[in-house]
């Protein structure tokens, strides 16, 4: 089966001189509207990986596919705008002088009419809720406001895959959130394929799927309900396990008794509601 | 840094506001090459009472215009005392070794003033009344015509705009370094020269290593979005030349045209 992303024995390294490969043997295949999540410590290759897939740089050996294109220097542009990326700094992304310009500079790349850029633009922010700040500059937004103007220009390029490359670990918690809600809405209800780097495992746990990076390979693929039962084990890989499930670890060390299967916050909330209630 | 006003931007929607970047930067340059026809009383009044209804026009504060000549001041003194004290002609008031201070003199000095304040508010008017953006998309325009001799005029747009755009961003940064810096005890401003020049290592280095970043993050963010040069871009932003600028420009050939008759 054709997924929107093939990626078939993936090597890459920075430099000639490395001995090991920065990225080795990846085999990579996500479907079509997939909110897939890449998790890893820091320096596991993630967000070489994300930028493989952008062409940003060139691997070693290995193809990818993307939406049935191989990647090639010819395919790339076409390839590109296929993809949106959303980056780790808000403030190195910015490339307009505004919220408009900035939005309106990968329309203005591909050329597209005027008129149809300012009718993209108006509704891209509309969706990121960002309408009222179309003339501020950068300096006069917060760092959530600049990550949300970003994805704006993503929405306007109208592209299959939006891939957020630790797009939330600058914000502080409550710009996270708006983010991680926003990933969500694209992914749901206008059914982008997402690929969402990070170190959130509360963004992760929201993932179709997560795959777990580490020294640039592939060591883990499953459902987030799955991986994260492996508590100890992700914590010996430097990893965190969401907070139910910290919960989860907490409470079995003191003794209590509790499911073996993943829950989530509500489930959680619920089963302690109906144990207290038992005693 | 707030003081600074190189660069500053009035919001407003004065008629000057509105008028069209090209125009008002094309205007900007051709008010100083006429500035130097003036060479007698009539003709800087005539131009004093010009800037005079376009500063009013613009909405905007004399104190504004008068904190842009601030800085220049030590530089057009100096002239004016060049002027003052080393022209010959005229009568004669004061002679001392090689200074001597005579009435032409004086009216040259008064004149030189003039001129430069003449100039420095009008270019303060510009920048006043126009945002970065414009400037760059004007110059742009502007520029549009050397493309035939080869001169790559997008790529200096883009770079013009992407520089005025990281300024407040560098300023942020360069504070942020200076007091992370200070916390771990560099006294900046103290002490001799060398000493303050050295001062200033802690602060140059990170800030040219975290701008090397900051374009690294930025090229590869312009990339992913698309862009490979100013080939086929279409522009988001239009200007458009409106009366404003038509009654503008017929001003400023009404004003030369006085300029040459008033001359002697």
């Amino acid at each position: 089966m054709n997924g929107i992303i093939d990626i078939k024995d993936l090597c890459f390294r920075y430099s000639q001189e490395n001995e090991k490969l920065d990225l080795s043997h990846i085999d990579l295949h996500v479907n079509e509207g997939e909110w897939l999540a890449i998790i890893g410590h820091n320096g596991s290759g993630k967000s070489t990986l994300a930028k493989a897939i952008d062409g940003l740089i060139e691997p070693e050996a290995g193809e990818i596919f993307i939406d049935g294109e191989k990647l090639t220097d010819k395919s790339l542009w076409n390839i590109r705008k296929k993809i949106g990326m959303v980056f780790q700094n808000p403030d190195n992304q910015f490339v307009g002088a505004d919220v408009e310009g900035d939005v309106a500079f990968g329309l203005e790349n591909q050329g597209i009419e005027r008129e149809e850029m300012h009718a993209r633009v108006k509704k891209a922010l509309e969706v990121v809720d960002m309408q009222n700040f179309a003339k501020h500059e950068p300096v006069r937004l917060s760092g959530g406001q600049k990550q949300r103007v970003a994805i704006a220009g993503v929405l306007a390029l109208r592209p299959k895959i939006v891939i957020f490359d630790e797009s939330t670990s600058m914000l502080d918690p409550e710009g996270r959130l708006q983010i991680i809600s926003l990933i969500r809405q694209m992914n749901q209800t206008e059914g982008f394929t997402v690929i969402s780097i990070t170190h959130d495992i509360d963004e992760a746990s929201l993932a179709d799927r997560v795959i777990v990076i580490d020294d640039g390979q592939i060591i883990d693929d499953s459902l987030p309900e799955k991986l994260f039962q492996k508590g100890e084990q992700l914590i010996d890989i430097g990893l965190d396990v969401p907070y139910p499930q910290r919960l989860k670890l907490e409470l079995k060390k003191r003794g209590i008794q509790i499911p073996a299967e993943y829950m989530d916050e509500e489930s959680m909330v619920n089963w302690l509601c109906r144990s207290i209630l038992k005693n | 840094m707030d003081k600074m006003l190189l660069g500053r931007y009035i919001n407003g929607d004065s008629l000057i506001h509105r008028m069209d970047p090209r125009g008002k930067l094309f205007l900007s340059f051709y008010f100083i090459v006429i500035v130097f026809l003036c060479n007698n009383w009539e003709t800087y009044v005539l131009m004093t009472a010009m800037v005079m209804l376009f500063v009013k026009l613009s909405d905007i504060s004399l104190g504004f215009f008068i904190k842009g000549v601030r800085p220049l001041i030590w530089l057009i003194l100096f002239t004016v005392l060049l002027q003052i004290f080393f022209s010959s002609g005229g009568h004669v008031y004061w002679h001392w070794g090689p200074f001597t201070v005579t009435d032409s003199g004086m009216i040259n000095g008064v004149f030189v003033f003039c001129r430069f304040v003449l100039i420095i508010f009008m270019s303060t008017l510009l920048t006043l009344t126009t945002t970065p953006i414009e400037i760059s998309d004007g110059l742009e325009l502007l520029l549009k015509p050397l493309t035939k001799i080869k001169v790559p005029v997008y790529e200096i747009a883009l770079m013009l705009s992407i520089a005025l755009r990281f300024v407040p961003t560098l300023m942020d940064e360069t504070t942020k370094i200076m007091n992370a810096q200070r916390a771990r005890g560099v006294n900046f401003g103290e002490g001799n020269l060398i000493k303050q020049i050295k001062s200033v290592i802690p602060l140059l280095i990170p800030l040219f290593v975290s701008s090397f970043n900051r374009a690294e993050d930025l090229a590869t963010a312009m990339e992913a979005r698309g862009y490979h040069g100013g080939e086929g871009r279409t522009k988001y932003r239009k200007q458009e030349w409106k009366r404003n600028d038509t009654i503008a420009v017929i001003l400023f050939v009404v004003l030369t045209i006085a300029l040459v008759v008033l001359r002697k």
